[in-house]
Parts: structure tokens; C-alpha cells; sequence
């Protein structure tokens, strides 16, 4: 019975290993700014992305496009890539996930979308606005990618601006790795659910604005 | 009677079960580490790293990728290629390391199957080939000859995704349809009413043919022949295990032999078919670079890496076959029909795989369409 136990787990590691769930490791890398707009009475009503993508990933989607001018896009140029962008993300929920006061709240489809192209990397820049505008004591919006396909990271200088925030609002930003993130309360739990379909998690950007 | 029947059957399925619970153990352990070390990002934690292979991995070869795009770069300036080859080389060997959908149909076919170690490493390079060469194809067509937009290259791209989650659930089907064949003849071989060894003993409508006798060749498709209505379903091991008890190296005419190709012909399609998104990124962008052949050459390359490390797997499966052979040689009965248990096991393995990706239920790694 040992060497059948033993057998057991050979064929477990072996199988463990060949098989397993798909995790994928990043190929798209984006460099993520956001800004959380407020309307005149507090509220909040949508979020302002602009995400630079990789200079590989940035040569792939402009492949096949011609420029007027070699090696430059114009914002005109490139509009259709930008409406198949932000038509391809809707699938994704525009890896943009908020909670007012815990509870989850929907976007309506981006609007104010354009790409731009510099120093051979493209901006995607669009507007995500609430479905309904809240003025919660506590916003928490996470940015990633559940299947990790994508690395999300916050700029380095100034990643999340409150535009007209009404005064006294406090913003923190928690990063993945840094040790703050979320992903140290993960667990096994996590894991179970759905064939780690909240992998990226651990890699989520997490923004909290607290009101008074 | 009952007894007798019961003893080897429930010793079958309680070993399956062991099986299948040590296979979740594992993997939870595994991410369960995973989980308690976040690191695996391309910005590896401030803590200590500790534990966590796969996390390991995703780190490496993220970092491997990562550097990519700046040697292809580097390449362009100065001409050398070299660092560019050597990244791509390992960014294939720990690409593959990951789990994925491509190694488990390989292992579980090579499980399913009397296969050997050699055939497992010959599978697993042809499929890996198969994949860069795809890739190559995919990006060459596309984007080079006809210059098409990213989105027209996705819409190929998902085509053969599609193609491939359905190739491996039919492939499944099929080697389900066999290996059930087998398990249920197992079940009933192993009931006391005395077969004698290598008379067939049922005319069933799908043949094993998986057996070894296939390299005389009995002159129809392997392919798609569960229709045929051969029933050369030899009882030869199943009753004394005979095949069961020796390990049995392929001899040179048992791999090159028509039948023998055929065989894997169609793990080589259903795994080789669809090309990894990162090789499609790096083409696209070596040749954004004017740099297209060192993209091929870095393609093939990745391919190469991961062909070892598929190879590595396929033999550590068909080793834990072979172990488990020999462990249940000579409990007569029993023994081959634990065999024909894990066979079916591995054959449903595939089907679920192919099944769950296609149907989403399993995610494989994503196309580049945005």
C-alpha cells in the first residue's frame, strides 16, 4: 500500500503539474493613470482611464496600419483601433471593478475615447461613467486583469487624481506587490472558486477614496 | 461472487479516488503557497520569495518575455541576435513549465495509451514544432504578405482557438470511446467466467487500437476508425497482464512505422494547432522592426525550450505509468483492470479539457485581441 500511496502521488505531481488550470503570465503590459471625476454636488460619476500599453504590444496593434507620416498616428488614424478597443474590453468589464459602501456598481459603456500614439507606444484614453452617480462614504476601485493577461500598473508620478472631489476626500492607493495589496488576504479559498478565475486579483490595483 | 468481483473492481476505484484526491491536494498546496507569496509579477515582492513553483515560474518567465521586446531592439542596433536567442530559448522552457492545456492533452494521451517515454518526447517536439510554425505561418500570411491589421489577425487567431478546444474535446471523445471499450471489457474479464488470454473474446464495435500489434497494420485510418467494425479487440493483457508486467521500449518499427506516426499524428494537431500569443507578439513586433527572420528564429527557438520541457513532463507521466504497471503486475485480474482504469481516467481527462475550454469553463491562455 506505500508504494501504491507512493505511486499516487507521483502520478498527482506529474498530472499537477501537466494539467493544473491555465495561468497565464502577463504579455500585455499597461501603465495605468486614472482620474475619479466628481460632479458639481459631490457626487461621483464616472473614471477617467488613460493606459499606455507596451512598445510590443503597441507594435501589434498597429500592425497593418499606415500612417500619413511613417512611424506616427494621428489620433484620426487611429480611431477605428480605439473603437475595437473599447468594444473588445467591454468583455472584460474594462478590468475596472468599483464598490460603493461595499456594494458593486455597474458602468455604462465608455465614452470620450481616443488612442494616441508617442514615443512608439499607444494611450488608450476613455471615460467610464457610472450608471448611477453616488456620493458613497467609501469608493474602492480595483484595476487588473482577472486572468493576468494583462499587468496593470499605476504610474509612478501621480496615478490617481479626484477631479472636483468634494474637500476633505482621501484617497489611498494600495499596488500589487508592495504588501499592502489585497492579495495578502487571499487564501486556498480563493483558489477553489471557479478554476482561479480571480488569479489576477492578486495583482489588482487597489484605489479607496473615504468622504466624510 | 460477488466478492471476487468486487475485490479488484473496488480496489480500482478506490485508488482512482486516491488518485484524484492526492492530484487536488497537490494543486492546492501548490497554490496555496502561491497564494501566501504573492510575488510572480514582473515586480517581484520586497519579502523574501520562498516556496511557490509555479509563482517561480510565472516570475521567470515574465521576466524572460519582459526582455524580449528590448533585445529584438537591441538586436536591430547592433546586429546580434544572440541575447535575443538565448532569452527565447528560456522564456520556451519556463513557458511550458506553467500549466497548460497542451501538456495535459500530451500526458494524458501518453497516460491513456501504451505509450512509451521515446514516442512522449518525439510527440512532444513535433507538437511544439507544430506550434512555432503555426505562429510563424499565422504571422507571416497576415501581417508580412497580405499586411493586415492586428484584428484581422485576431479573428484568425480565434478561429483556430476554437479549432483547437474542439480538436482536443473530439480527440477526447475518441480516446474515451476506446479507453471505456477497454475498462468495460477489463470489468468483465475480471469476473470470475475464465477468458482465455489473447482469443478475442468480444466482437465490440471499436477496436484497441492502441495495442501492439498495430505495426502489423490492419489498412484503415486510425484516425477517425471508431466507426470500423474491425473488433480486433485483443483480450491479451487483460486477463493475466502479460503486456502489463514488462516495460516494453519501443522498438524502431513500432515508431516509424505508418501506423505508429498516425497514431500521434492527431496529439500533434490537437496540440500543435494553436500558436502561443506570445510568439504571435514577438513575430508581430520583430517584424514591425524589420527584423522578421530573427522573430522566426526566436519563435523556433521558444519552441525548442518548450518542447524540452513538455518532453520532461510527457516522461515523468508515462514513468508513473510505468510504476504503476509494475506495481499492479501480477494481482491477477486486478491489475490490468487498474491499468484500464487510469487509461480512462486519462482518456476522460482529455475529453473534460476540451470540453471546459471550449465551452469557457476552463481558460486557456488568452488571444492578443483588443
Amino acid at each position: 500500500m506505500g508504494m501504491r500511496a507512493l505511486f499516487g502521488w507521483l502520478l498527482a505531481a506529474g498530472l499537477s503539474l501537466a494539467a493544473g488550470v491555465a495561468q497565464a503570465h502577463p504579455h500585455v503590459w499597461i501603465t495605468a493613470t486614472s482620474e475619479l471625476i466628481y460632479a458639481p454636488d459631490g457626487s461621483i460619476t464616472g473614471v477617467r482611464h488613460a493606459w499606455t500599453f507596451d512598445d510590443m504590444f503597441s507594435a501589434y496593434a498597429t500592425q497593418g496600419l499606415e500612417g500619413k507620416t511613417k512611424g506616427s498616428y494621428t489620433r484620426e488614424e487611429l480611431a477605428p483601433l480605439a473603437q475595437t478597443n473599447v468594444e473588445s474590453l467591454k468583455e472584460y468589464a474594462y478590468f475596472t471593478f468599483a464598490k460603493a459602501d461595499g456594494k458593486k456598481e455597474r458602468f455604462n459603456e465608455p465614452v470620450d475615447y481616443f488612442l494616441d500614439y508617442r514615443d512608439t507606444v499607444l494611450t488608450l484614453h476613455f471615460t467610464l461613467p457610472l450608471k448611477t452617480p453616488l456620493k458613497p462614504k467609501q469608493l474602492v476601485l480595483e484595476v487588473f486583469d482577472r486572468s493576468f493577461f494583462i499587468d496593470f500598473q499605476m504610474a509612478k508620478d501621480n496615478p490617481v487624481r479626484l477631479v472636483g472631489a468634494p474637500a476633505g476626500c482621501q484617497m489611498k492607493l494600495e499596488r500589487p506587490n508592495d504588501g499592502t495589496a489585497s492579495a495578502q488576504k487571499l487564501n486556498e479559498q480563493t483558489f477553489m472558486n471557479g478554476e482561479n478565475s480571480n488569479f489576477g486579483m492578486m495583482f489588482a490595483n487597489k484605489i479607496t477614496v473615504d468622504c466624510p | 461472487m460477488t466478492s471476487f468481483l468486487r475485490s479488484p473492481l473496488a480496489r480500482a476505484l478506490g485508488t482512482g479516488a486516491a488518485v484524484l484526491v492526492a492530484v487536488w491536494a497537490v494543486d492546492a498546496a501548490l497554490h496555496d503557497l502561491f497564494a501566501q507569496n504573492p510575488f510572480g509579477g514582473p515586480r517581484p515582492a520586497p519579502e523574501p520569495e520562498a516556496g511557490g513553483i509555479i509563482g517561480w515560474l510565472l516570475a521567470k518567465q515574465s521576466e524572460f518575455y519582459r526582455e524580449m521586446s528590448a533585445t529584438i531592439r537591441a538586436a536591430k542596433s547592433d546586429g546580434s541576435v544572440w541575447t535575443l536567442l538565448a532569452i527565447s530559448f528560456a522564456y520556451g522552457i519556463f513557458h511550458a513549465a506553467g500549466p497548460g492545456h497542451g501538456k495535459a492533452v500530451i500526458s494524458s494521451y501518453l497516460v491513456a495509451n501504451q505509450e512509451t517515454a521515446r514516442r512522449g518526447i518525439v510527440l512532444s517536439f513535433a507538437s511544439a514544432l507544430m506550434q512555432s510554425l503555426v505562429a510563424v505561418l499565422i504571422v507571416g500570411i497576415a501581417a508580412w504578405a497580405l499586411n493586415a491589421t492586428a484584428k484581422t489577425m485576431c479573428s484568425a487567431e480565434k478561429v483556430i482557438e476554437i479549432a483547437s478546444y474542439a480538436l482536443i474535446a473530439a480527440f477526447g471523445l475518441r480516446l474515451v470511446w476506446v479507453k471505456g471499450g477497454a475498462f468495460i471489457r477489463a470489468l468483465q474479464a475480471s469476473q470470475p467466467v475464465p477468458a482465455i488470454a489473447g482469443v478475442p473474446h468480444h466482437h465490440d464495435h471499436h477496436g484497441h487500437h492502441h495495442n501492439h500489434h498495430d505495426e502489423h497494420g490492419h489498412g484503415h485510418d486510425h484516425h477517425d476508425h471508431h466507426h470500423h467494425g474491425h473488433g480486433h479487440a485483443h483480450a491479451h493483457d487483460q486477463v493475466h497482464g502479460e503486456h502489463c508486467g514488462h516495460s516494453h521500449g519501443p522498438t524502431p518499427g513500432e515508431l516509424a512505422g505508418p501506423g505508429g506516426w498516425r497514431r500521434g499524428l492527431a496529439a500533434i494537431l490537437t496540440v500543435g494547432i494553436r500558436p502561443c500569443s506570445g510568439a504571435i507578439l514577438v513575430l508581430v513586433f520583430a517584424l514591425a522592426q524589420g527584423l522578421f527572420w530573427a522573430g522566426i528564429a526566436a519563435t523556433f527557438l521558444m519552441g525548442l525550450g518548450t518542447a524540452i520541457t513538455v518532453a520532461t513532463i510527457a516522461v515523468i507521466a508515462v514513468s508513473a505509468k510505468d510504476v504503476a504497471r509494475r506495481l499492479s503486475a501480477g494481482r491477477d485480474g486486478g491489475g490490468a483492470l487498474f491499468m484500464r482504469g487510469i487509461e480512462f481516467a486519462a482518456a476522460g481527462l482529455v475529453l473534460l479539457f476540451g470540453a471546459g475550454l471550449l465551452l469557457g469553463y476552463l481558460a486557456a491562455e488568452r488571444t492578443t485581441c483588443f
